[in-house]
């Protein structure tokens, strides 16, 4: 399916924006919105451009720039940085060789932080793509990463 | 569902399933599950209980077991007690006797006097000794 | 029906599924298969019961005995020696056999005799993705009751007289709320209930959706009735993925069965409930960002008045309403105002779901009567601090919220007391801090997080966010003077009063409030050392008016 059919069905839906451009996102295959799908955005629910762009760019589910095929987003709120949450970020940037924000030279991992995921109960915790990990420790991080890998 | 009835028939047929999930319900059947127990038989006298409370439709009453009782030659043993807090203990429970108790005893309050060997406060009494020599691998409640 | 002798409740919450309850469930089942158990016993998914941090957690009935930790390797022995032979399991027992041979009753069990369940009635105890469970609990009761006995003006009064006020962090009165948007003009009005859970700490609303996604449909369907609304929309965060599914399923059998679409219940009253998810800003749990949201544009707050009861969803009269106080709801209409306002203290009505979270031997969810104190919370049920460390703070109401010293462990948790401590009782967040954590550190990770999820609309949030951050981060250096202190102080005033939504006005308050009960240990800052041991001092200045 084309994109502009993927997203034509949510123009008629109320607040049909949103759910268009994470469909945009996931096809991408890069996970981001190019200005391309910005500005078939605009045209398909006939709204200004930078209108489009506004929302896009004000959610932290979406990214403007391509990334990994995994998405890795570490907690850096309070709960998970009580317990422990910078060793578990510099571990992985040890790891992936990337610093926050970068992705691996091989195309696999992008490196994010993110606030709260809302699993505090087993914090420190990160979420890759969908799935959420928690009690990270430095140690466990290398077979999480592999299975994705 | 189109009325307030329906809704109580739901929880009125839902009723045994949630039942289950209280830490007391009325009438407690407890039963010896220690190696003696199991070996003279006690897995099937459990069944037998279950199956016939099945067929009576009774769902006030809890089956728990426990661990040795202490008098290994009359096992299967099986204890009832009651909502007022009175306690019988009947011996050689195998499942035709099983079915009998829970059918008189349970269902129409009317104890099957010929097989219990301890009742009332000495039952429970003489089950707390037996219990407390068996402390480390047998609490009950 | 075939009469089952025990049930095991197993906890498929999210934090519990992390610790892999699901495997436990299914090697559980395979187990007692192999022993030919399989027809005696019924396994049973369940909400959060409450101890995340021991997870994966599961009760036994009859005997109500909880065993947490639990792996793989335990369960041939749970199965064997329990369920075979009636033998506790007892390395794995959360309570403690008192005088030996007696089980303490779960709900006598320190994790819970402090507690009083009302959100969480069901939490734990029922199967939270099946109707009838429900049903079975008394649910839909009081929407039954309420269609057949009440209009919605008497609803209202009842969520009026029971004092009941907004779980969300603000307390606004829910029966005022109600009563405006029923009594705004117009015939299309909207209900919404707020799921976007971002404050830091916090995942009670994820619980109980999770837990207990009914009882949400059932308060959001009775505050639909009161105000007039026959459109409901529940606004989830994006990552919640087992909400959002338990959600859907439940709305899917509401439907089947009668108690969402049209003529609730052979009444007059129709009803509809739609799921949006959210694509990742705190901000968006400001009801105005919500609705812009909903509406799918940028999440900024809009300028109040109008209120989103005169003009919310679509410009119609809305009403926006957490879940835990939507979850509060049927109980209140059950078993009356009265009731619900004997629990908790005068100004502060019912009970409070918090997250402990932290350094704190029960991590998890609780919920407690309003007005029980920290001490009580962090001590009794919280079981401490881990780890032989001594307690030095507690952050109640998520990052937004005051930072309480020891000092303040008596202080009673309720709207008023804690205000006068500067700080909130907020979204239910409790964050325990030992004595190894520096204040300033983590009032930098407090900033961090409001420079980040600021939505840049008004000046003073946008630019004092990060300005209170520099100059946190400066003191964290060394690098600052006694001067700095007294910028922080004056920034803040004026943040407290000129942003437009809670998130620049409340971001100050973490900041105000660990200078004021911390103080010595900041101004040692300004001399170049950290007391804890915790920040880099290597490029610190020398100061003069520290």
């Amino acid at each position: 399916m084309g994109k502009r059919e993927a997203i034509a069905a949510f123009v008629d839906q109320p607040g049909g924006l949103i759910k268009a451009l994470h469909r945009l996102q996931d096809q991408s295959g890069h996970n981001f919105l190019s200005p391309q799908d910005i500005e078939l955005a605009a045209e398909v629910f006939d709204l200004p451009t930078a209108s489009v762009w506004g929302t896009a760019t004000f959610y932290s589910l979406f990214s403007m720039t391509p990334r990994g095929r995994h998405v890795i987003r570490v907690c850096e709120s309070a709960p998970c940085h009580v317990v422990g949450s910078l060793n578990i970020l510099s571990e992985l940037e040890k790891h992936l060789g990337v610093q926050v924000g970068e992705t691996t030279k091989d195309g696999c991992f992008t490196l994010e932080v993110a606030s709260c995921l809302g699993v505090c109960g087993v914090a420190p915790a990160m979420m890759i793509d969908e799935n959420i990990h928690g009690n990270l420790t430095p140690q466990s991080l290398a077979k999480i990463l592999a299975g994705y890998a | 569902m189109k009325s307030m009835e329906e809704l109580k028939l739901i929880r009125e047929r839902m009723k045994v399933t949630n039942g289950a999930r209280h830490d007391q319900r009325q009438t407690q059947i407890v039963i010896g599950m220690g190696t003696c127990g199991i070996g003279a038989g006690a897995r099937n006298t459990l069944l037998a209980v279950m199956n016939e409370l099945t067929l009576l439709d009774l769902d006030n009453v809890s089956v728990t077991q426990t661990g040795c009782m202490g008098m290994c030659e009359r096992e299967p043993l099986l204890e009832i007690r009651t909502i007022e807090g009175e306690s019988y203990l009947y011996a050689h429970v195998d499942a035709e006797r099983a079915r009998r108790i829970v059918a008189n005893h349970v269902q129409l309050g009317q104890p099957m006097t010929q097989w219990i060997i301890k009742r009332g406060q000495e039952a429970e009494r003489w089950a707390n000794e037996k219990r407390s020599l068996h402390l480390s691998t047998n609490p009950v409640d | 029906m075939r009469f089952i002798r025990s049930h095991i409740l197993i906890c498929s919450g999210s934090n519990c599924q992390l610790r892999g309850s699901l495997s436990i469930m299914h090697a559980l089942e395979a187990e007692l298969i192999k022993k030919g158990l399989y027809q005696e016993i019924r396994i049973v998914e369940t909400g959060c019961l409450g101890l995340c941090e021991k997870g994966p957690g599961m009760v036994v009935y009859p005997e109500g005995v909880m065993y947490t930790r639990v792996t793989l390797a335990d369960i041939p022995e749970i199965v064997e020696e329990h369920l075979l032979k009636g033998r506790f399991v007892r390395r794995l027992m959360t309570q403690p056999a008192d005088g030996e041979d007696k089980l303490t009753p779960l709900n006598m069990s320190p994790f819970f005799i402090k507690q009083k369940r009302v959100v969480l009635k069901n939490c734990g105890l029922i199967n939270p993705e099946s109707i009838e469970e429900y049903i079975a609990a008394g649910g839909y009761q009081s929407l039954a009751m309420a269609l057949d006995q009440y209009s919605p003006d008497q609803v209202i009064q009842i969520v009026k007289d029971s004092n009941l006020r907004g779980r969300g962090g603000a307390g606004f009165p829910t029966g005022r709320k109600w009563d405006f948007t029923r009594r705004a003009e117009g015939t299309e009005k909207y209900l919404i209930c707020n799921a976007d859970e971002g404050e830091p700490g916090t995942f009670k609303d994820r619980l109980i959706i999770e837990g207990d996604p009914h009882l949400v449909l059932e308060g959001m369907s009775l505050a639909a009735y009161a105000i007039g609304a026959d459109k409901g929309i529940i606004y989830v965060r994006g990552e919640y993925d087992l909400s959002i599914k338990r959600l859907e399923q439940a709305i899917r059998q509401a439907r089947e069965s009668g108690l969402l679409g049209r003529n609730i219940l052979g009444s007059e009253f129709s009803f509809d409930i739609d799921v949006c998810l959210g694509a990742g800003a705190y901000v968006c749990g400001e009801e105005t960002a919500l609705i812009e949201s909903i509406e799918g544009k940028r999440g900024e707050p809009r300028l109040k008045p109008p209120y989103p009861a005169q003009a919310g969803l679509w410009g119609k009269p809305t009403s926006v309403n957490n879940v835990e106080t939507l979850a509060n709801i049927p109980s209140i209409i059950e078993h009356g105002a009265e009731w619900f306002r004997s629990i908790g203290t005068a100004t502060s009505s019912g009970t409070k779901v918090f997250t402990l979270t932290g350094n704190v031997v029960n991590a998890g969810l609780i919920e407690v009567p309003m007005g029980i104190t920290l001490r009580e919370v962090i001590m009794e049920i919280g079981g401490g601090i881990p780890g032989g460390r001594q307690f030095k703070m507690a952050q109640t109401g998520g990052t937004s919220g005051g930072c309480l010293a020891e000092e303040h462990l008596d202080v009673p948790m309720d709207y008023e007391s804690l205000s006068q401590y500067g700080s909130s009782l907020g979204s239910g967040a409790l964050l325990i801090m030992d004595d190894s954590h520096c204040i300033v550190d983590l009032t930098k990770c407090f900033l961090r997080f409001f420079v980040h999820e600021s939505c840049g609309q008004c000046t003073p949030c946008r630019e004092g966010t990060a300005q209170l951050y520099n100059i946190v981060d400066k003191i964290s250096k060394g690098r600052a003077a006694g001067s700095d202190i007294d910028l922080i102080e004056k920034l803040s005033r004026t943040m407290q009063i000129s942003p437009l939504c809670a998130l620049g006005q409340t971001a100050p308050i973490p900041v105000l409030s660990a200078f004021q009960y911390f103080g010595p240990e900041v101004r040692a800052h300004l001399r170049g050392t950290c007391p804890a041991g915790i920040c880099n001092m290597k490029g610190a200045l020398a100061n003069a008016d520290s």
